[in-house]
Parts: C-alpha cells; sequence; structure tokens
C-alpha cells in the first residue's frame, strides 16, 4: 500500500513539474516551424557509430529522400544536458534560456517526431499539457467551488431552497454542453487572445460542471445538519453560516477531494474535446485538443503515428488522477469505518 | 424434380443477371447522325461505382446549383456543344454543325437528326426552344440564367426549321459557342406540362420516377436510395459510336455512393468498394501512392488546377454598418504597400510544400500555370523578402516598438483576423502558415476558423471580418466566367461588393478591358486585353493570391479509358468512354 502511494506521489509530482517546468524540459520552441521537416518521425537516439560505444547519446539529423526521411550518417550530433537553447519564460514569470537537453544546430532533437508545419511535438505536448491540465484543474475548482456552495445552502436550509436549487442542478445536467458552447461562441468576437480563451473555457466548464458536486455534497450535508453535535452548536445559538463552516463543511471535504480526482481528467477531456472541434485554443498556441485535430484527416491518422502522442499523455494523466480518486476513495473510506 | 428445380434456379439467375445488367444498346440505324468518338475503344458490361462527398438535391439540371447534383445530371444530360475537358476546345454535340455570322452576332445551329431521349422519344429543335425558354425565365432562376443575358438582354432563339436553330446575341461576344457548354437540352414532352403550370421548379425532384425522367446523355436514372446511393443505367439510344461503329456507352451502370468526405472515399476505395475518385487532396493522393504496389491503383497527377486560392481584405463600405472595429482597419487594407508587404512575405513555396505536399503550384496573380491559354507568363515572381516587406511598411509610414511589433503612423499595433472555413483543412494550414510568415512582420495574425456557411455569409453579406482566405476559379479556361470576379458590378468582386462606381482608376481600366475582351472575337486581341487584366490585378493585389493544388484523381486498375482532365467534371466527362477491362487487359495494361 505504502509503495503504491508512493509511486502514485511521484507520478503526480513528476507529471505537474513537468508540466509546470515545460519550457525548461522542452528542447525547442513549440511553436517554431521548420518547414523542412514536415511529419518528420521521431529522432533516434544512438549510443553506438561504426567506431565505439559512446556514454553520451547522440543523433544524426533528418534529411529528405524520395522515400521520405534518413539520417544523414556524415555527421554525428552529442545530445547536451542543461544547455542553452531558444527562450522562454519559466513558469510563465523569468526569461530562461536554460533547456534539460538539446543538440547544437543545424541538427534538432524532435523525441517525438514533428508536426505538418515541421514543429517538435514533445515540446508541443508539453506546452499543451499546461493549457489543457490547467484549464481542467482550474474548472474542477470553481466547480466544486460553486458545488459545494450551493450543495451546502440546499442540504441546510431544504425545503424551497433545496428545491429550487435542486431543480437548477436538473437544468443543468440536462444541458448538451458542447451545443451550449458553439451557443456561446457565436456571441462572442471572432478572435479571442489564447489567454480569454483559457478564461474562458475553464469558466464555462467549471459553470456547467457545478450541478454533480452540489448534488452529492447536498446528501452529505442533509444527513449532517441532524447530527448532535450541529443541533448541540445550534442550541448553543452558532449562526448558519459558522455550522456551515465549522461542522458541515469539514464533513463533505473528503468527498471534495475525490471528486477533484474524478472531474479533473473528465474536464482534461472536455478542454481536448473543445480544442479537437475548433472551439477551444486556436493556433500557433498548442493544446492537446488542437494538435490532435489534425488526425481528423485520415491519411495523417494512418500515417503519423507520433502525432498521438497527446492522446497517450491524456490517458496517462487520466489514469494517474483515477488511482489518484481510487486511493482517496479507499483511505477515506478506511477512516470513517 | 430435382433437375426440374434447378433448371428454375438457373432461368432465374440467368433473369437476374440480364435485369441487373440493363438495357441493351441499339444498334446503330442509318437515319441517325451518330457521333463518333474518334480512336476509343473498349467492351461493354459492368457497374463502375464512385464514391461521392454527398447526396444530389435535384435532378433538374435547371435549378442544380451544388456540384454532386450537377455531377449525377451532367451523366444523364447533353449539350447542344461541349467543351472538350482534355483539349478544353469546343467540339460539337448535340448540334453536329454551327456557322457564326461575320459580325459575330448570330449563330445557327445544325442538330443531329434521328436522334433519341432515353425514353425513345425524338429530339428536334422543339425541344431546344423550350430548353432555351426555360433557362431564360425568370420565375425559374436558373444559375444559367445569368450567362444567356448580356447587357441586360436575353439572346434570342428561333427554330429555323426541325433540325435547325439560330441563336441571335445582342452583341458580339467572343467564345459564344462555349455559352452552350453544361446547359442540358431538356424534353419537352415531359416538362412542359409542369413549365407551364409554374411548377417546373418542383419538377424531377429526388423522388421522381425513374421512367418521368429522360435526357441525351450516355446514362438515365435507374434507381435512388436515400441515403444511400443513386444507379444510373446505359442509355440505348445514346448519339455517340467508338471507332468500331458501336453505341457508347460501354458501362451498363454508374453507381454514386454517398459516403460523406474526401476521406470516406478514400477508406472506400481501399476497401474496393468504389472504383474512382473524382479529386483528391495530395495528402491522400501521396498515401495511396505509398500503396500503389498492394492496389495497383491508376493514379493521375493532371498538374495545376485553374482554380486560386487568395487572401483578400475586406476593404468594402461600411459606412452603412455598425463594424467599426473593422473600419479602423480599413485604412491599413487600402494600402497598397500594405498588401504588398502581405504579398513579399508570403511564403508561397512552403505552401506549396506543407499544404500540397509539393502538388500545387504557387500563385502570383489570378490565372495559373494550368490554363496555358490565357495565363500572361509576363508577370513577376517574386520570392519571398522579409526584408523588402519591410522596406515598404517603412515607406508606408509604419514602424515598429522595441518589441518588434508593427505599428501603424498612429501607434496602433497592426493586429487582424483571417477567417477561413474550418471543414477546409488545406486552407486552415496555408493561413497558419501565413500567420506564422507575417509575425515575422510584427503583425499579430489570428486564425479564426468558421463553419463554411458562415464564412460566405461573412464575406458575401454581413462583411463582419477582417480578412479570409478563400478559392475561386476552376470552372472553365475562358476568361469570361471571371467578368464576375474583375468587374465593378460582379457578384464576386469580393474585396469591394456593391461597389457603384469603379473606386481606383486601375478597377476601371480592368471594368472596361473586361467588357472589351467580351465583345472581341479574335483570340490575340482577346489575350492581350487579358494580359493587361492579369497585369493590373498582379500590380494593385485586391486579391493575394497564394497557390493552387493539382488536380489528382485515381482509378481502379480495371477502370479503361480513364483519362482525367484540369476542368469540372476531372474524371467523369468522358463517362461514355469509360469501360471495365478483364483482368487480363488490366495485367497488360500495367
Amino acid at each position: 500500500m505504502r509503495a503504491k502511494t508512493a509511486s502514485l506521489i511521484v507520478a503526480l509530482v513528476g507529471l505537474h513539474l513537468t508540466l509546470l517546468l515545460a519550457g525548461f524540459v522542452a528542447p525547442c520552441d513549440p511553436g517554431a516551424q521548420d518547414r523542412d521537416l514536415p511529419y518528420a518521425p521521431p529522432t533516434r537516439l544512438h549510443f553506438v557509430d561504426a567506431s565505439s560505444w559512446h556514454l553520451r547519446p547522440f543523433v544524426y539529423r533528418w534529411s529528405a529522400g524520395p522515400d521520405g526521411y534518413f539520417e544523414n550518417k556524415r555527421q554525428s550530433f552529442p545530445v547536451h544536458f542543461l544547455t542553452g537553447g531558444p527562450a522562454y519564460k519559466l513558469l510563465g514569470i523569468f526569461e530562461a534560456k536554460w533547456h534539460l537537453f538539446g543538440v547544437d544546430e543545424p541538427a534538432r532533437i524532435a523525441l517525438l517526431g514533428t508536426d505538418g508545419f515541421g514543429r517538435d511535438e514533445f515540446s508541443r505536448v508539453l506546452s499543451g499539457g499546461q493549457i489543457s491540465v490547467a484549464a481542467g484543474i482550474a474548472a474542477t475548482l470553481l466547480a466544486l467551488l460553486a458545488g459545494s456552495i450551493f450543495g451546502i445552502v440546499a442540504g441546510y436550509y431544504g425545503r424551497l431552497t433545496d428545491e429550487s436549487l435542486m431543480g437548477a442542478t436538473e437544468l443543468f445536467l440536462s444541458l448538451p454542453w458542447l451545443y451550449f458552447l458553439l451557443g456561446v461562441r457565436a456571441f462572442l468576437p471572432l478572435h479571442l487572445s489564447p489567454a480569454r480563451t483559457f478564461l474562458l473555457l475553464t469558466c464555462v466548464i467549471g459553470l456547467i460542471g457545478w450541478a454533480r458536486p452540489a448534488r452529492l455534497v447536498r446528501g452529505i450535508v442533509l444527513s449532517a445538519r441532524s447530527r448532535n453535535y450541529v443541533l448541540a452548536a445550534r442550541s448553543f445559538g452558532g449562526s448558519d453560516v459558522y455550522l456551515m463552516w465549522r461542522h458541515i463543511l469539514p464533513e463533505v471535504l473528503g468527498l471534495l477531494l475525490t471528486q477533484a480526482a474524478l472531474l479533473v481528467p473528465r474536464y482534461i477531456a472536455a478542454e481536448v474535446t473543445l480544442s479537437f472541434f475548433g472551439l477551444g485554443v486556436n493556433e500557433p498556441v498548442a493544446s492537446w485538443g488542437n494538435m490532435l485535430s489534425t488526425l481528423q484527416q485520415y491519411s495523417v491518422l494512418v500515417s503519423y503515428a507520433w502525432l498521438l502522442a497527446p492522446a497517450a499523455a491524456m490517458v496517462v494523466t487520466s489514469v494517474i488522477y483515477s488511482i489518484l480518486a481510487d486511493t482517496l476513495h479507499s483511505r477515506l473510506e478506511f477512516r470513517s469505518t | 424434380m430435382k433437375a426440374i428445380a434447378r433448371l428454375t434456379l438457373l432461368v432465374c439467375l440467368l433473369a437476374g443477371v440480364c435485369m441487373a445488367a440493363g438495357p441493351s444498346p441499339e444498334k446503330p440505324n442509318p437515319g441517325e447522325e451518330l457521333e463518333r468518338a474518334g480512336q476509343v475503344s473498349g467492351h461493354y458490361g459492368g457497374n463502375l461505382t464512385i464514391g461521392g462527398r454527398a447526396e444530389p438535391k435535384t435532378l433538374n439540371p435547371v435549378i442544380a446549383t451544388d456540384t454532386v447534383s450537377r455531377e449525377v445530371i451532367g451523366r444523364m444530360m447533353a449539350d447542344l456543344i461541349d467543351i472538350n475537358r482534355a483539349s478544353q476546345q469546343t467540339e460539337p454535340a448535340l448540334a453536329k454543325s454551327w456557322k457564326t455570322s461575320p459580325d459575330g452576332r448570330m449563330f445557327t445551329l445544325q442538330l443531329r437528326k434521328g436522334i433519341r431521349f432515353s425514353d425513345g422519344h425524338p429530339f428536334d429543335a422543339d425541344d431546344v426552344v423550350f430548353s432555351f425558354a426555360v433557362y431564360m425565365d425568370e420565375n425559374v432562376d436558373s444559375p444559367q440564367r445569368d450567362l444567356l443575358i448580356i447587357d441586360g438582354k436575353p439572346l434570342t432563339v428561333t427554330k429555323v426549321d426541325q433540325y435547325t436553330v439560330r441563336f441571335i446575341l445582342p452583341r458580339p461576344y467572343a467564345a459564344a459557342e462555349r455559352l452552350f457548354d453544361g446547359l442540358a437540352m431538356l424534353p419537352k414532352h415531359l416538362l412542359e406540362k409542369s413549365y407551364r403550370e409554374g411548377k417546373f421548379v418542383q419538377a424531377w425532384s429526388l423522388n421522381t420516377a425513374a421512367s418521368e425522367i429522360a435526357g441525351l446523355g450516355p446514362f438515365r436514372l435507374k434507381q435512388y436510395v436515400p441515403g444511400q446511393r443513386v444507379v444510373l443505367e446505359r442509355n440505348p439510344y445514346y448519339w455517340k459510336v467508338d471507332s468500331q461503329n458501336e453505341r457508347l456507352p460501354y458501362l451498363d451502370e454508374l453507381t454514386f455512393l454517398f459516403v460523406g468526405s474526401e476521406d470516406a472515399q478514400v477508406m472506400r476505395f481501399e476497401a474496393g468498394e468504389s472504383s474512382m475518385i473524382s479529386r483528391l487532396s495530395s495528402d491522400n493522393y501521396n498515401l495511396l501512392a505509398r500503396e500503389r504496389d498492394r492496389m495497383r491503383a491508376q493514379l493521375a497527377d493532371m498538374g495545376p488546377s485553374l482554380e486560386y486560392n487568395f487572401l483578400v481584405f475586406n476593404q468594402n463600405d461600411l459606412r452603412s454598418k455598425k463594424l467599426d472595429a473593422v473600419a479602423q482597419k480599413q485604412q491599413w487594407f487600402r494600402e497598397l504597400k500594405f498588401r504588398q508587404a502581405v504579398s513579399a512575405a508570403i511564403d508561397r513555396d512552403s505552401i506549396v510544400r506543407l499544404v500540397y505536399g509539393t502538388r500545387g503550384a504557387p500563385l502570383w496573380g489570378n490565372v495559373g500555370p494550368g490554363n496555358k491559354q490565357w495565363v500572361n507568363t509576363a508577370i513577376p515572381h517574386p520570392q519571398r523578402s522579409v526584408d523588402a516587406a519591410r522596406q515598404l511598411l517603412k515607406s508606408a509610414s509604419f514602424s515598429w516598438n522595441q518589441a518588434g511589433q508593427l505599428l501603424d503612423s498612429s501607434g496602433k499595433p497592426v493586429e487582424f483576423s483571417i477567417i477561413t472555413s474550418s471543414s477546409n483543412t488545406q486552407r486552415m494550414k496555408m493561413a497558419t502558415l501565413i500567420q506564422d510568415d507575417l509575425s515575422h512582420l510584427g503583425m499579430q495574425v489570428h486564425v479564426v476558423p468558421l463553419e463554411f456557411r458562415a464564412v460566405i455569409d461573412r464575406v458575401f453579406q454581413s462583411f463582419d471580418y477582417e480578412a479570409a482566405i478563400m478559392a475561386l476559379g476552376g470552372g472553365d479556361a475562358d476568361p469570361n466566367p471571371e467578368m464576375n470576379v474583375w468587374t465593378t458590378s460582379g457578384t464576386s468582386h469580393l474585396w469591394h461588393l456593391h461597389e457603384t462606381e469603379p473606386a481606383s482608376p486601375w478597377e476601371r481600366e480592368i471594368d472596361q478591358l473586361m467588357q472589351q475582351q467580351m465583345i472581341t472575337l479574335d483570340y490575340g486581341k482577346r489575350k492581350q486585353l487579358y494580359d493587361r487584366v492579369q497585369q493590373l490585378i498582379a500590380e494593385h493585389l485586391p486579391f493575394i493570391f497564394l497557390a493552387t493544388p493539382n488536380i489528382l484523381a485515381v482509378a481502379n486498375p480495371r477502370v479503361g479509358n480513364f483519362h482525367p482532365a484540369v476542368l469540372d467534371p476531372y474524371t467523369l466527362w468522358n463517362a461514355d468512354e469509360l469501360y471495365i477491362r478483364t483482368p487480363i487487359e488490366s495485367a497488360a495494361a500495367r
């Protein structure tokens, strides 16, 4: 159990740290096009050349031939660690030029190949992951905040308040959100900056998603409000806000944590879906959704398997969060028994 | 008893095969003036299945506007004079010959004698007069009507005798015989009633019984299955014969499947469910080329098409619209040096390589290298130059701030959006490349993918856009269909629609040149006039031309006489000559 928890923590921290430091981990500028290398396959790392073994990996340049790309073995390029490269903003604030690894020009290291514009897929998966995962987390926080407020109020006051708020949750649960978003998009200006698009996505996904957590929270509050310690606190003159904050909210915290672990991958998928259909973040900014949208073309889907990398990243992220939800659920259940 | 049962089964099977094979072609008889298709040979039999992207909307040739309907209808109908898609020249069709008066206004057409519609009814001058009356009727509102109204006056059609028809044009019209291409001759005996009752627009819908539809094309309607397919069968009375005096077409049936998208067309083709794709993107062409050894498909790259993709800036008059944000940016868009700088910064070679996989050609004018007869080869093809673009912007009082952002003379950053159809991946790619190219000039460009109809609505109706990537052309090599685009009053004069007066001297000159070339009968003189039009367009850049794709098509190795052309319909223009090869013939053809 401990080993599983430790692995989970390592995976969670590793995933988020990698995405947070995407500019440092990525060897290339995610938006930089290399028009001589469209759809280049992943760069191969070599340890052996014609003469001997090397401890430091090296790469060859891709050259275009009549039958596709081939490795130009006339010159090898060693992989450098903690090396200089294209400028980026670390954590979105600090100007930096250091990268975890890279190779000297004119070679390029594209661990996951390149897309149709010759952009490094690995760098774009990391950069796109920042947008997709951040949108998922922010939308989850928003949904849980709104859901817990409405859920606690509905469960605590009951009667008309409960009925009207739960009626609203039914309305939101039955909303076809993709069409709703299409409608919202039609009212907005033609072009939105990536930051505004991100905010819009987060708000829409979060605000549509509050209904389910609200219903769950309400269920717990309904039973919690009639517990003896709540009744005792009320008889001592505790105000409604005090009771909700001090006695009822702690009851639902466990549920909110589990819900968070479940909702993050779901909302990442929502962002990916929207960007896939061109409703989310647009080119040249990367998101897993708009990267995957090129696979709508049959010829791309069957020819360039490395362009499925964002889907693989999404699966890995979802699995980590699912295990987290499972672990949290088991622990909370164990604690309550 | 068993023997009787087997015999019955065999008879039933044979009857089924015979019924599926469709009607046998009638033997040519001496009273018919048939057209002999020179070197064409093949043999009868077989069904050719084609994967279409959508379902036809109508089978009425007069009101059909969508490509799919026209593709199906075109196989069932015939015109008086046809443009041969291979030679791009006119050739006799239902009219066996024609004479033009010296002033170029009168055309006298001799019709073929003894030929019949697909229901066996004879064809004569009454059908021609009836057909033109329908095409020119304002109430029917045919899309071809505009072509037949010259200077606001309709052409007059007179029956001289049963097989002679005279057309008088309001004024001389260059290449007037090309007008007849695509105008299907209608059976008066079937359609006159609905026309007189004012119900012509409802006639020949997809629900009309096959027996009520007849044409003079190589095929006739057999079956329509909603959502699945249209099946055409051989017209046994078709008016063309091959080199062996055998009546065409060779195919028993021609089936159009409705598959939804180009990708679905490719998948059906790979699965062997369809035998031909009329137009392919370079990505799918290259995909099939990689599988050539396995599939042995006949891949055809016919070279650059007549279509031109372009970037257009909104220069419309927006005074009556509440579009202040767009109107403010129009001072950039109307500045010639701004448009020249954008043109200089665009890397057209990259567009051809990355968008068309080298199966296309860069463009600097409205006539591309595919139109050999009319292209002005003197138009310069400058290489991409960011430095030259920067110089142009500097000379037009643009400047750059410390962050490298381009500012106009009032210090406002240059930022605009390009709309394009989200369903067209090639134009989406072009937009992304242009976005990157223009970022080197400090311009901030946003690519906005919109649903196709939304793009059309913004460009043609609401004018609520800043720039757009679109495509035009491709119908005919002749300059006359381009009148709509380049003359001030044209309905596709996209950069400035509904212009009452030419906004500039060069637009006025283009108006005069286009009108002049339309009434000039001599090809050399017309070419000079149209060369000047192309030069003015290339100099003043109302459109910034990008690239044209090659015409790419594919067919199963068993399809014989597969000769695609650069003019629409690319592969089915010779549907009457297509035939199914035997396996031995297919092997020999390889």
